[in-house]
């Protein structure tokens, strides 16, 4: 039943997403920007680590695609209360749980898909990196929409305004990516930012990332970035489900 | 044995300056095959009372039945039982009618064939087998809600519980919604619970009349039981039994202005 709900949920959001060829690019703009017009700034400069700064910059700009994208999906479900479709679906007897997995399967579909755009266009700037290590990028890409967009859709089920939901996306966005080294690597600075970065999830993923780009599999950062990627999204979806069995009650 | 049964149902909702009854008591019972006419001004509770009747809200206080299934231990059973129209209806306007059609179908888990089959005859008996390709956004006011409508009824619902389902349509459109109604009664056996604010409405097409007003239940009876006992007489209008009730008037026809 659930499996099936989650299909049909997921077809249908695939579907509008599929409609609006626009907002299937839009997404991968400013990474893109980030990329063109950032990533030549770094070529030269001494980051530490291994690889070549390409290796360090594209796992922050896949993150920060999906950190952006993701942290806005909510928006959808703020239309979609006002023209009543939620509640048009909740009166029937579709599992609560596929009306919250299926939009945010679409999301990390959505997603995936744009970090595979952004990764071509890393290649023809100059990015060399294992294929392993670029796939294990997509699935912490994939997590971590799944993470945020289950978050998203959760707070815009309670505040229910756009007026409301977008500032406080905003607000809690733009430190999450200037904290979590997604630009530079926070041991590019002082220890006291290096020490704070660390209480946000971000910082462990992006550390995964770099190292997968670089092929080491084995690291400490590899297993602490899949715990945290994990971790945080079964918290994600769990509060994420208790909002939407719940709504409106 | 009535199709819907309430007993003390309520709901307090926690605001930040505290709580608000938006329903405080609700008693009614509806006979199986009845329309019913749920009125009230703006405010009485009347929303939140079919929110909670459809398993949207979860009642605070009293308990109720929808088709012999609990609203509290059994709402699965209450969902397949009861379809809902909402004020604001609920399609996406980008989305073709075949389309929303054949999803609501596979959400009462019908197969694809299923799906789709049923969505051909609901657009047959609902005069929309013309629009099936457009989307839902191209529709006009009147076939919007007769949309609408074909969706609540996908699965045959014994109960249809329409919230307003006239508001904002032309006279037209509207006469055509009545005989719909009607005829959902007077061929599926259909009970209908709605609200509206046009009591002439409300007098034209219920079986009885549930009034409410802040939370509670005012007055219950026929149109005419209400304007015999409210109203002053039989051929008193419904208008006028409705402001007696709720206590907002009427004002004696001789009453003059205390000052101009």
């Amino acid at each position: 039943m659930l499996l099936q709900d989650t299909a049909l949920i997921y077809g249908r959001y695939a579907r509008q997403t599929l409609r609006s060829r626009f907002a299937l690019l839009f997404g991968v703009l400013m990474p893109l920007l980030y990329l063109l017009f950032f990533g030549p700034l770094l070529t030269n400069l001494p980051l530490g680590g291994q690889g070549s700064s390409w290796q360090v910059l594209v796992p922050g700009l896949l993150l920060q695609l999906g950190l952006f994208g993701a942290s806005f999906a909510g928006f959808t479900i703020i239309i979609e209360n006002s023209q009543g479709v939620v509640e048009r679906m909740r009166v029937t007897p579709v599992s609560r749980l596929a009306l919250l997995l299926g939009r945010v399967l679409r999301d990390a579909t959505l997603f995936v898909f744009q970090a595979v755009l952004l990764v071509l266009a890393a290649l023809a700037m100059g990015l060399r990196a294992p294929l392993p290590g670029v796939l294990i990028g997509f699935a912490f890409v994939a997590l971590l929409t799944v993470s945020l967009a289950s978050l998203s859709y959760a707070l815009a089920m309670k505040v229910r305004t756009p007026q409301e939901f977008g500032p406080a996306i905003n607000a809690t966005t733009m430190p999450m990516m200037l904290l979590s080294g997604l630009m530079l690597p926070m041991t590019l600075g002082p220890t006291w930012l290096d020490v704070l970065s660390h209480f946000t999830p971000f910082r462990y993923l992006v550390d995964a990332i770099r190292d997968a780009y670089i092929g080491s599999y084995t690291t400490a950062h590899m297993l602490y970035g899949t715990l945290v990627a994990i971790a945080f999204a079964a918290l994600a979806v769990t509060v994420g489900t208790r909002v939407f069995r719940t709504a409106g009650a | 044995m009535p199709i819907i049964s309430t007993a003390g149902l309520a709901r307090t909702f926690q605001t930040k300056r505290g709580p608000v009854e938006a329903v405080r008591v609700i008693d009614l019972t509806v006979r199986e095959g009845e329309i019913l006419g749920f009125l009230g001004p703006n405010g009485a509770g009347k929303t939140t009372t079919l929110r909670m009747l459809t398993t949207l809200l979860a009642p605070t206080g009293g308990a109720a039945t929808v088709a012999g299934c609990d609203l509290a231990t059994d709402p699965a059973g209450v969902r397949r039982a009861c379809g809902y129209v909402a004020q604001s209806g609920g399609v996406d306007p980008q989305i073709t009618v075949r389309e929303e059609l054949i999803t609501q179908g596979r959400l009462y888990r019908l197969t694809k064939a299923q799906a789709a089959e049923r969505a051909e005859e609901l657009a047959r008996d609902l005069g929309l087998t013309d629009l099936l390709d457009r989307k839902a956004g191209a529709l006009s006011g009147g076939q919007r809600r007769r949309l609408d409508i074909a969706m609540a009824l996908t699965h045959r619902p014994k109960v249809l519980f329409l919230d307003e389902p006239t508001t904002g349509l032309d006279p037209a459109s509207r006469a055509d919604l009545w005989a719909l109604i009607r005829r959902l009664r007077d061929e599926h056996g259909t009970t209908v619970f709605l609200t509206t604010h046009y009591l002439d409405e409300a007098d034209a097409l219920s079986d009885r009349l549930v009034i409410v007003d802040q939370g509670v239940v005012v007055a219950e009876g026929t149109p005419t039981a209400l304007k015999l006992a409210h109203g002053g007489s039989i051929d008193a209008s419904l208008q006028d039994t409705f402001l007696a009730i709720t206590g907002r008037g009427p004002v004696p026809a001789d009453a003059a202005p205390v000052a101009v």
